[in-house]
């Protein structure tokens, strides 16, 4: 019985969901051949909602690209999707979470930090940033006249785009 | 404790990163996604044929109080103005006007194309043609309509290895405007002109020469740039020649002729500015001079409805125009306003009054605020300071100091300017900073001066940017060519369908291309570029291609010749003119935008490009993020389609032909 629902469930989520899915895929798909590129898979991922490490993503990609050909066909990357919808593998992480990092991050709570801690986090700890990114996230939040970014500004920016 | 700490600090920017590469990757989803808008938009074949003018007077047409976008509209247009316009565009009416068998001059179709263009200088040229009345009036409507939607001041920014050509005054002198395509070429896309001003007066051609200008406006809107001189006005052509010259010409309906005339003249741009550095207009500036203040003027206002004698201050007339222009006539307050003003004007310049027996008389400019005066009547001198131009008796005198500090003032490196005769064609003075330019030969007597024109090139893009525009042009160039050839063309492909099924593969089609244009170029390659008709089995059904080619006025391609005119849009849009305009209006626009497209747009997606246009995110749209998304969405489609091919040249094209890796 619990079988039969969670596959009806299923369906129902596929319906809606499958137009969200394949609107991401070909809006990556350039060529027209159902195929997207796999350094886009990142992008596809978090534009749906979830929250994958670098390193889920490796995992997911060496498991569905296609023969090494730096390509991801449809046909591998739907039943894979789904798989992870179904199994809620990358939840999103709560918004207010972001905050408390951020707060850890500034040790003086000051309300801000500034641009060299901040890259001396992203870049060093963690998942690190590559130059290209650090320098991207600096010129987006930091404030103009006061050379700080103030997160709690910062944060609905990075929010704000959930909704799709 | 530290390693709690530590372990702590880890999780937290782990958290951070992956956010922020989450919104980084929306955003770019955003763009992918409006780059589907603009594709879909791009390939439906009905909406390709449109052009965006057209929705600016549909925006007018459909402005009716029991609208539901009247709200929006009525902030544009003012109702009795359209109203007026309305009636003006019945009387200049050509429809009644019959061509008859016996003409011989050229036919013109509209919208204009390039080859009419062309045909027209042609019969100007060669054989010494006029061109009938009906399609002279034609003609100018569809200039008229176009001016309308023009900024007081054109802002062109060019690119590496673009050059843009100024001519300075012409005089109705055929020849030195023929000479001038024959040594730089035509106006194109490859070749913006900007001509400055006085087409018309003392020589025989000046309405053969305002007939061509216009048509390559019309053509390339977005190429052409055309400011007003002191001789584009009505009263002065009374005097001057031209209007004696048209109503010889065109013993009919020369009265209407002139009539639309004037009206166009109101409306011709001021100013041009070339990439922020350049600014080119007819006469020159004085000590008053405000290039902003200038752009939110009302140029075309003209005195005929009021009680004036004099000079209308020209703060007032913007004060009038800062009004929420909505639906009721404002023509009571400016009247009360004026009458206090003119106190004040008669004191200031006692010397604009009337020397009848100057040449240039300031009695006929009477009509226009004095900005507007001193821009197009003004003469540089050597002198410091700022005087009236008692010569002309309209504009002034300005030195070397006010050069300075207007350039100074607003960013800009030189100033070029005509209204002189100079015997080289050209002067320098003020520094250099001011550039006189003359193209009229010959202009007081045989042998008295040349003429001249100048090439300017400005800054460099970037090498992608550069290589979109080549690629761009050149692929319209070549399908221009293809559609040119088309009978020849079907020929060569019915060769190959013997059993007549409308297909030909692609290599023959490759074959046929090449039999008949003959220019070497790898057309397997551009195939992408030229074909999107193609089937599943890899067959080109070529009747399809043709009408796919003759559609090429993309809609994206139309919005990307048509810069000026999503400007337009954006400062009628920008009622306050506070250089933004708001989220809820840009949605609204691009509503209106698809009912008269005929578009399916969901309110979703129109969101979603408000959001991926708005990139600085402070819920306003500013003319950068305006014009960006369109420029950006057009070069990535293009680049994304054209991929690496036109990296090089033709020649590298052909190398890579050979690759049996391709």
């Amino acid at each position: 019985m619990a079988e039969n629902s969670k596959s009806a469930e299923a369906t129902v989520l596929n319906t809606k969901i499958l137009k969200k899915l394949k609107g991401a895929f070909q809006a990556f798909d350039t060529k027209s051949d159902n195929t997207v590129d796999i350094k886009e898979i990142g992008t596809i991922f978090y534009s749906l909602g979830f929250f994958p490490t670098q390193a889920d993503l490796q995992k997911f990609t060496s498991e569905v690209e296609d023969e090494r050909s730096g390509y991801i066909h449809w046909d591998r990357f739907l039943p894979a999707m789904t798989k992870v919808l179904l199994e809620d593998k990358f939840p999103p992480i709560a918004d207010e979470l972001l905050l408390q990092a951020f707060e850890v991050l500034d040790i003086e709570k000051r309300g801000y930090l500034k641009p060299e801690e901040l890259t001396n986090y992203m870049t060093k700890e963690g998942e690190p940033f590559t130059q290209e990114e650090m320098d991207e996230m600096l010129t987006a939040f930091t404030d103009e006249e006061k050379k700080h970014i103030y997160y709690k500004d910062v944060i609905p920016h990075l929010t704000l785009e959930r909704k799709m | 404790n530290f390693t709690l700490r530590l372990l702590v600090e880890i999780h937290s920017a782990i958290l951070i990163q992956r956010w922020y590469r989450q919104y980084v990757a929306r955003r770019e989803m955003r763009r992918r996604y409006t780059w589907h808008i603009f594709q879909s938009i791009e390939y439906s074949g009905e909406q390709a044929q449109i052009k965006l003018y057209n929705f600016l007077g549909y925006l007018m047409d459909n402005f009716t109080p029991s609208s539901n976008e009247r709200n929006l509209i009525s902030h544009i247009f003012r109702e009795n103005e359209v109203c007026r316009d309305a009636e003006w565009e019945r009387y200049f009416c050509y429809k009644n006007i019959e061509v008859p068998e016996i003409y011989s001059g050229p036919h013109l179709t509209f919208p204009l194309t390039v080859e009419e263009a062309v045909g027209l200088v042609e019969a100007f040229r060669n054989k010494k043609q006029q061109l009938h009345s009906r399609y002279v009036l034609q003609l100018l409507l569809e200039t008229w309509k176009l001016l309308r939607m023009l900024p007081n001041i054109n802002r062109i920014s060019t690119c590496h290895s673009k050059e843009i050509t100024i001519c300075g005054d012409l005089h109705g002198q055929l020849e030195d405007l023929l000479l001038i395509f024959y040594k730089n070429g035509m106006p194109s896309l490859e070749k913006p002109y900007v001509f400055n001003g006085d087409f018309v007066d003392r020589g025989r051609d000046s309405i053969e020469i305002l007939l061509i200008l216009f048509a390559f406006l019309l053509v390339y809107p977005s190429n052409v740039y055309l400011n007003r001189g002191n001789h584009e006005d009505h009263i002065v052509n009374l005097r001057y020649g031209f209007t004696k010259e048209v109503l010889n010409k065109y013993k009919m309906h020369g009265k209407r002729i002139l009539k639309l005339l004037q009206k166009i003249f109101s409306w011709l741009p001021l100013a041009t500015v070339i990439d922020q550095k350049v600014l080119v207009l007819h006469g020159g500036i004085s000590d008053s001079t405000d290039l902003g203040v200038l752009a939110r003027a009302d140029r075309h206002i003209v005195r005929n409805q009021h009680v004036m004698t004099k000079v209308v201050i020209f703060p007032l007339s913007l004060q009038y125009c800062f009004q929420n222009r909505s639906l009721q006539d404002f023509s009571d307050r400016i009247r009360v306003n004026m009458e206090n003003q003119l106190e004040l004007s008669r004191r200031e310049e006692p010397t604009l009054n009337a020397q009848i027996n100057k040449p240039e008389n300031f009695k006929t400019l009477s009509s226009l605020p004095h900005q507007i005066l001193d821009l197009l009547w003004s003469d540089p001198m050597t002198q410091d300071g700022c005087i009236p131009n008692e010569v002309r008796g309209g504009g002034c005198y300005w030195g070397p100091d006010v050069t300075e500090d207007f350039l100074n003032r607003h960013n800009l490196q030189l100033i070029i300017r005509s209204h002189e005769c100079k015997q080289e064609g050209y002067e320098f003075c003020h520094n250099r900073k001011v550039l006189t330019l003359f193209s009229a030969s010959n202009y007081y007597d045989v042998g008295s001066n040349r003429g001249a024109y100048v090439n300017s090139m400005t800054r460099e893009l970037t090498v992608r940017q550069s290589v979109g525009r080549t690629e761009r042009s050149a692929l319209r160039v070549l399908r221009e060519q293809l559609f040119a050839h088309k009978s020849d063309l079907l020929c060569a492909f019915r060769k190959f369908d013997s059993e007549n099924t409308g297909l030909v593969s692609l290599n023959d089609w490759a074959s046929a291309v090449e039999s008949v244009m003959h220019l070497d170029l790898p057309w397997r390659m551009l195939r992408s570029q030229l074909v999107t008709c193609k089937n599943s089995e890899g067959t080109i059904d070529y009747y399809e291609w043709f009408n796919e080619l003759h559609i090429d006025q993309s809609l994206l391609e139309t919005l990307y010749r048509h810069r000026s005119t999503l400007e337009t849009i954006f400062r009628i849009v920008d009622t306050d003119n506070s250089g933004f305009i708001s989220m809820q209006d840009f949605r609204q626009t691009w509503k209106l935008l698809s009912v008269y497209l005929k578009m399916e747009i969901t309110d979703e997606a129109i969101s979603d490009l408000a959001i991926t246009i708005d990139s600085n995110h402070d819920g306003s749209i500013d003319i950068d993020e305006f014009m960006e998304a369109f420029r950006l969405t057009d070069k990535k489609s293009r680049l994304e389609r054209g991929r690496s091919m036109f990296m090089g040249t033709t020649s590298d094209l052909t190398k890579l032909e050979g690759d049996p890796n391709i």
